[in-house]
């Protein structure tokens, strides 16, 4: 199936930090049809590095989806009941804005006068876009990782625009481990002269910096377990201008992989982007210092489903854990599973076979109440 | 009609022939008025409260121990999260539920006083149903052989029984005295029919609807 990716154009975005985007893209793509009362809509939220392509065949370079095991004819999210879609978050680099994008009022790229984004600006731009295709409520908003959080931004700012949520390896708000993460990535960029206080475009730009940012980031999606089965100690030799002096025996394959990562992620992300989302990541906190996290799900009428993974150290099932119990100490319908996975924090994104059945169910039992409430609201 | 002529007591004439083939379920299915709240403790696949949503209408949800019951209960669309119930309870606030479901767990529980008082806190009925160990097969097994019984509904040896407390008729029903509950129904069953006669030493199963 190939899929195009289609771009909405909005005057303005208001932003948390008091700022407003003018001219403000969404870049999404969709899958299966949408029906004529626009309620089969679900909406699928990419992690920190991916874009609006999820599914399919791309149009651009024919790369397939990152869930691509996920959505499609007969497969979890079937597109053969649901319009899935998914849109590129603002401060990306897939098509929305973000830093690399022209700065109407200059003409030139933001760079560094792209203003602080937050989580909840990023679903305010989703927002204006399903209102733009006319969809009233989602079905689902899901997501993964930092799609996660875009998930419980949804139930928490548009409760009626959502009729379940579905948040994955996620969690309310990040841990000092978690930012520590994303703040030695951002310390590799901003350390290589190539960075230029982030006015970088003409340039290369902090390649080496970025590159080690993402190896960083891979470590910390996968587990001890996946690395030992996927490299363990094993090397790789002889490659042209693999081995440097001193390596006799070659590189491991770790590292192999790890460079490889890190030089082809270059080659698809905005080193602006990658600081200004993993800011917004760690700024997020969805029940804030003033409210506790119970108070701030108070309005959500939807139904959840909450899932972790076993092997995920990155974001652990305790944190899913505290979405779960404020949402119960509030009797929310939710349900909650950790499921078993030596993927690490890689799971949500491998472990189709685990997650399908769960996923499936779920909205079936969510859609119907979706049909039964708009029949009733005819009647 | 036929069926109204019946000598069967009014309680069990609703039967539902298709309730999961266990008699327990069975009663506690009578027990739950329609469109009611409902918490299962210990709900395993879900099997109960996904048969209460269906057929009576009932908002339920139920918490699990085991990943992979509670898989196949989210699977069904089913509000379930993996959980102890020891711990669990608490998160819920005051009277959530028009009643809490124990059955075939209560044995299994750490603190089951606990839990029962859990229960009737979160909500305004609870439904308890538990193995009798007081049942005779187990006293003469104990007096015959020596050894922890095994029965028919206790059939594991002592080492990896999951039933960590042995609780009889008697024993329970002191329980519910203490904590000032009130019994509005109860029912003893031996393989799986319903008896009245001498339940702490015949019963194999006891099904209690308990109110404050």
């Amino acid at each position: 199936m190939i899929v195009h990716r289609k771009t909405v154009r909005f005057d303005e975005l208001k932003l948390d930090c008091g700022e407003t985007l003018r001219e403000v893209e969404c870049a999404y793509e969709a899958y299966g049809k949408l029906n004529e009362d626009r309620s089969n809509a679900i909406l699928v939220l990419h992690a920190f590095s991916g874009d609006a392509h999820a599914a399919g065949v791309s149009d651009i370079d024919g790369r397939p989806g990152w869930w691509e095991n996920m959505i499609g004819p007969g497969k979890a999210f079937d597109t053969d009941l649901y319009c899935v879609m998914c849109s590129n978050v603002l401060g990306g680099c897939g098509g929305t804005t973000g830093p690399s994008s022209t700065n109407p009022d200059t003409g030139e790229p933001y760079g560094s006068s792209f203003p602080e984004i937050t989580i909840a600006d990023m679903v305010r731009l989703q927002k204006k876009l399903t209102d733009a295709l006319g969809i009233r409520k989602l079905v689902s908003a899901v997501g993964g990782s930092m799609g996660g959080m875009q998930a419980l931004q949804w139930a928490v700012s548009y409760p009626e625009a959502c009729a379940s949520v579905m948040p994955i390896a996620t969690t309310a708000r990040h841990s000092a481990q978690q930012i520590a993460f994303n703040e030695v990535g951002r310390q590799a960029i901003v350390a290589d002269a190539g960075f230029q206080g982030g006015d970088y475009y003409g340039t290369d730009g902090p390649a080496r910096g970025l590159a080690v940012a993402r190896m960083v980031g891979h470590i910390t999606y996968m587990s001890d377990e996946s690395m030992r089965e996927k490299f363990g100690r094993r090397r790789r030799r002889s490659e042209a201008g693999e081995a440097p002096a001193g390596e006799t025996g070659g590189i491991f394959e770790v590292e192999s992989y790890l460079r490889y990562r890190g030089g082809q992620f270059v080659s698809r992300f905005d080193a602006n982007s990658y600081i200004a989302i993993t800011k917004a990541m760690d700024t997020f906190d969805l029940a804030g210092e003033h409210q506790t996290l119970g108070e701030v799900f108070d309005p959500c009428g939807g139904r959840f489903l909450v899932f972790s993974f076993t092997s995920d150290w990155l974001y652990p099932s305790y944190q899913s854990e505290v979405i779960v119990r404020a949402l119960r100490g509030r009797n929310k319908e939710v349900a909650y599973v950790e499921l078993p996975s030596n993927y690490g924090h890689d799971a949500f994104l491998v472990e189709a076979g685990e997650q399908t059945e769960l996923v499936r169910g779920f909205l079936a039992k969510t859609y119907e109440r979706v049909l039964e409430t708009t029949s009733s609201s005819i009647a | 009609m036929a069926v109204a002529a019946q000598t069967s007591p009014p309680e069990t004439s609703t039967f539902v022939p298709d309730v999961l083939g266990r008699e327990d379920y069975r009663i506690i299915s009578e027990m739950v008025d329609d469109g009611s709240r409902v918490l299962d403790l210990g709900c395993g696949r879900g099997t109960l409260i996904g048969w209460l949503e269906k057929k009576k209408g009932a908002q339920c949800r139920g918490v699990e121990l085991s990943p992979k019951k509670v898989r196949t209960a989210v699977a069904a669309g089913l509000s379930v999260y993996q959980g102890d119930i020891d711990s669990g309870l608490a998160d819920y606030p005051d009277g959530a539920f028009d009643y809490v479901v124990l059955s075939q767990t209560l044995q299994e529980t750490r603190q089951p006083r606990n839990v029962l008082h859990e229960m009737m806190r979160v909500g305004r009925r609870a439904i308890v149903a538990f193995p009798n160990f007081g049942h005779w097969s187990s006293r003469l097994a104990l007096l015959r052989t020596g050894r922890a019984p095994k029965t028919e509904h206790l059939p594991n040896e002592w080492y990896d029984t999951p039933n960590i407390h042995f609780v009889t008729i008697p024993d329970f029903e002191e329980l519910i005295k203490e904590e000032e509950l009130r019994v509005e129904k109860s029912y003893f069953l031996r393989r799986d029919r319903r008896i009245r006669f001498r339940p702490s030493l015949c019963a194999d199963t006891a099904v209690y609807l308990l109110s404050k």
